[in-house]
């Protein structure tokens, strides 16, 4: 089923690959060719990594046979499919933090004087290639550890891009980006399909392939499934063959929108320059959505009433009492109950290393101890309710939380939370990088959890989830609230609208989303 | 263009914090010192103090590159008695024989250091457990070699190396056995403090600019990152250790010199080891690896040494030293630690 022609670049021809008893590969061709953007499909765990992990060199094959430029291949390092024309930009950056932008862009080769690396000249090369993606705004001498996330994503594929890349691999790799940004890389992406760069693009966000992909390639349970030219499928289908079952809809159905008294209370809340006089509600049984840009405040916020911030004005309110909150721990037990699903899953939400069990309990040891032991049966209970209630697919509640997918993992930080049982619930983009059947499962939680009678805040980059899910949405531009959309208007119109504070400039506004 | 060129330079001093706060101290506490000194600013009082620093500096300079690599290395101490007892051996003769004798030590000290490196690289076992093991076993090689403290070292090279470079002229017999009217600005310089300066010029200024010396920070910084942009991670261990080692070997080589002897000196070498880290961390040098660098050790081991001195000058109970010197190294982690008072978002603490 898989397009052939003299043009192809990387032909992959029967490639296996287990990890213990598990196949994430079974018997896959794979080929993409010379000037292409191939989109390469799949919920987590459908072998979409493997697959980037053993073109890229990071694993090798159990079988099978890998040609490139028609001359047989494998690849013992990322180093060595470096060498041969192979870059991947990985969804886990490969940034070091206390290295300098330049030193990270020439990490590998850097240019030398007399041996020694010539720190002048790699300054230049550092320019010259954040040029190339219109990051001029990055001083190359900036420690990584000094920049947000949006511009390390930038410095990263600046670093690709210097490899002089045959087959450029982008795994997630917008998924961090400000609008602009990824405006910027979309253009980058053409010029290099131009000089003849294969591409292969792995995405969740459905807008992105539409407007980049010229092929795609959908992988389900660790098999090729199928691979159509841009067009030839429709969205629907696309998504059906990704989960191999139909699916009614994609967002449980909302209730009516009613005037509620408010549970969660937020009035003049200001910090630093990033948040300025914030007012919002959010009652109980209601699903408040935060949109707008990216970096408008929204993490901002959600974090200030987490009580990370410190020297907030302004006041929170539950149930009408001001709270004073100066730490998480203050939060946990404000009012009814505050949790927080956090921004990186990897570095708040979890600790990797420990059990799936142990990252279930953490945050609610005190209601699970008697005395200062943790109470093991109690425990064991509420671990198996946990997992239950939200289908999280596990070998065993005693395997380390990192062998689980992205999807599973951040089932176990939502049902962290769920534990404490909250009334105010507090979400920083929850879907990102998660693929589409545990995304609807979290629409559908979220709306049982409101139903239950809590008040939840919901930032999300995706406009279709404010849509889909949201009872009211909030749209942040430059750390204020600019507009508050209910009922029908909240549509993809308004929002954007709202988020470029165009507010009634329609058509401005609809060229930026990529529908 | 000039406006870029001034921000990068308060870029560069920003993320140097912790080596300016050193050096500006050291500067400040050894002019008091000085001043307070009988014989303050003559070549005399700089000679004695170079060569009290001079080891220590070594083993800074030592445990830096482990610490870099975001490990510590507790061998550097039993590195050096080893080597000090080797070259109690080995520097006895004359001509040839110590010129053979100085490049055995070397030898023996980057191979010790290897040897660490192959253990934490190939033993996948964490350096500061894999060099606690190792450490032991150095001190009891150098034990091997010098049951009782004893020995004894060429005594032009002692004399060469432990008084100024005039003297150091005369005993080689250059520069007119060191008369010359051109030489006598730099007569009164340290012997041992030129050393210091060409150790650190011709070893860690080009390690800090090569592709290893920079693997070693990419290591420290982000390991799996570094990995995955194809550095070779244990190459980049494996030099690292093995230049602690040869830092620490030359430490030894100048014990010797300087004492004349051999001694395996086993709470010597645990105090010594202590002391490199202290010196590491008061030069900037962050625990968890990735930022600092061997210079900044140097004016640690500065900052330590120069307490000490003022102890001297100062007639203050020598009981209180230890005492005094935790509270210097308290007060250097904690200036280092100031800018959290400036975090607002209390996320950033743990990243």
């Amino acid at each position: 089923m898989t397009i052939r022609d003299a043009n192809d670049l990387l032909v992959l021809k029967g490639i296996s690959k287990r990890y213990g008893g598990v196949k994430a590969l079974q018997d896959v061709d794979f080929s993409c060719g010379r000037g292409r953007v191939h989109a390469v499909l799949g919920e987590n765990g459908a072998g979409k990594s493997t697959l980037i992990k053993i073109i890229s060199g990071v694993v090798q094959p159990d079988e099978g046979s890998m040609t490139l430029d028609g001359a047989a291949v494998s690849f013992r390092s990322p180093a060595a499919a470096n060498d041969a024309g192979i870059v991947c930009i990985f969804q886990e950056l490969s940034l070091m933090p206390d290295l300098t932008v330049a030193d990270n862009i020439s990490i590998s080769s850097p240019p030398r004087k007399f041996g020694l690396i010539d720190a002048k000249a790699q300054r230049h090369r550092a320019e010259e290639l954040l040029a190339t993606i219109g990051c001029e705004d990055v001083n190359p001498l900036m420690r990584i550890r000094d920049l947000p996330l949006s511009r390390r994503q930038m410095v990263e594929i600046a670093k690709a891009l210097g490899k002089k890349p045959k087959i450029l691999i982008l795994d997630e790799a917008t998924s961090a980006l400000t609008s602009s940004d990824v405006e910027k890389v979309y253009a980058m992406l053409a010029r290099l399909k131009a000089e003849g760069v294969a591409i292969l693009y792995i995405s969740h966000r459905m807008h992105e392939i539409e407007a980049l992909a010229d092929d795609a390639s959908v992988f389900r349970n660790g098999r090729h499934i199928e691979t159509f030219k841009k067009g030839a499928r429709s969205n629907d289908e696309i998504v059906q063959l990704m989960i191999g079952r139909e699916i009614s809809a994609h967002f449980p159905p909302k209730p009516a929108y009613e005037i509620r008294k408010p549970l969660l209370e937020i009035r003049n809340l200001s910090w630093e320059n990033r948040l300025h006089d914030v007012s919002l509600s959010v009652g109980r049984g209601e699903i408040v959505g935060l949109g707008g840009l990216d970096g408008q405040g929204q993490k901002e916020l959600l974090l200030s009433m987490f009580g990370v911030l410190k020297r907030v004005s302004g006041d929170v309110l539950i149930d009408g009492v001001a709270q004073k909150l100066n730490s998480p721990i203050a939060a946990k037990s404000a009012g009814g109950g505050i949790a927080l699903v956090p921004e990186d899953r990897k570095t708040e939400g979890l600790m990797l290393p420990m059990s799936i069990a142990e990252n279930l309990v953490i945050a609610s040891l005190d209601e699970l101890s008697s005395g200062i032991f943790v109470d093991e049966t109690k425990v064991s209970n509420a671990v198996a309710d946990a997992i239950q209630r939200l289908k999280i697919k596990i070998g065993s509640p005693d395997d380390a939380v990192s062998t689980l997918s992205g999807g599973n993992q951040q089932k176990v930080v939502i049902a962290k939370w769920l534990m404490t049982r909250p009334d105010v619930i507090l979400l920083n983009d929850p879907t990102r990088g998660i693929d589409v059947g545990t995304k609807q499962e979290i629409y559908r939680l979220l709306r049982e959890l409101a139903d239950e009678g809590a008040a939840i805040l919901f930032y999300s980059t995706d406009y279709d989830e404010l849509i889909g899910s949201c009872d009211r949405v909030a749209i942040l531009y430059d750390g204020r609230i600019i507009s508050e959309l209910q009922g029908d208007a909240i549509n993809e119109k308004n929002i954007v609208a709202a988020s470029l504070n165009i507010a009634g400039q329609k058509s401005e506004g609809g060229a930026h989303v990529g529908h | 263009m000039s406006a870029t060129k001034h921000s990068d330079l308060g870029l560069r001093i920003r993320q140097n914090m912790g080596f300016s706060i050193a050096v500006l101290l050291f500067v400040i506490v050894y002019f008091l010192y000085h001043l307070a000194h009988p014989k303050g600013f003559s070549s005399q009082v700089l000679v004695q103090n170079s060569n009290e620093v001079f080891s220590l500096a070594m083993l800074a300079m030592a445990q830096t590159v482990p610490v870099l690599l975001g490990g510590l290395d507790l061998s550097v101490g039993a590195v050096m008695t080893l080597v000090d007892c080797l070259a109690s051996h080995l520097l006895e003769g004359t001509g040839a024989s110590v010129g053979f004798g100085i490049i055995a030590c070397l030898f023996a000290g980057a191979l010790a250091g290897f040897v660490n490196g192959c253990v934490v690289v190939f033993g996948r076992i964490q350096p500061i457990i894999a060099t606690l093991a190792t450490g032991a076993v150095y001190m009891g090689l150098a034990l091997f070699l010098r049951p009782i403290p004893g020995g004894k070292i060429n005594e032009d090279i002692n004399w060469a190396m432990t008084n100024a470079l005039g003297d150091f002229a005369e005993t080689v017999g250059i520069f007119d056995d060191g008369k010359a009217a051109w030489f006598q600005p730099v007569a009164g310089v340290p012997t041992a403090l030129v050393l210091l300066i060409i150790v650190a010029l011709v070893t860690w200024v080009p390690f800090r600019r090569s592709v290893t010396g920079r693997t070693v920070y990419a290591i420290g910084s982000a390991e799996g990152a570094a990995f995955m942009s194809g550095l070779n991670i244990a190459g980049g261990k494996l030099a690292a250790f093995t230049l602690a080692g040869l830092f620490a070997g030359i430490g030894g080589i100048f014990m010797a010199i300087q004492t004349s002897s051999g001694n395996a000196d086993i709470p010597m070498a645990g105090a010594y080891t202590l002391s490199s880290i202290a010196s590491v961390v008061i030069g900037g040098t962050s625990l968890l690896g990735g930022t600092g660098g061997a210079i900044g050790s140097i004016f640690g081991t500065l900052i330590l040494k120069v307490i000490s001195f003022n102890f001297r000058v100062f007639d203050i109970a020598p009981l209180l030293q230890p005492l005094f010197e935790g509270l210097v190294l308290l007060a250097a982690v904690s200036l280092g630690a100031l800018s959290i008072l400036r975090v607002k978002n209390q996320l950033e603490l743990f990243r």
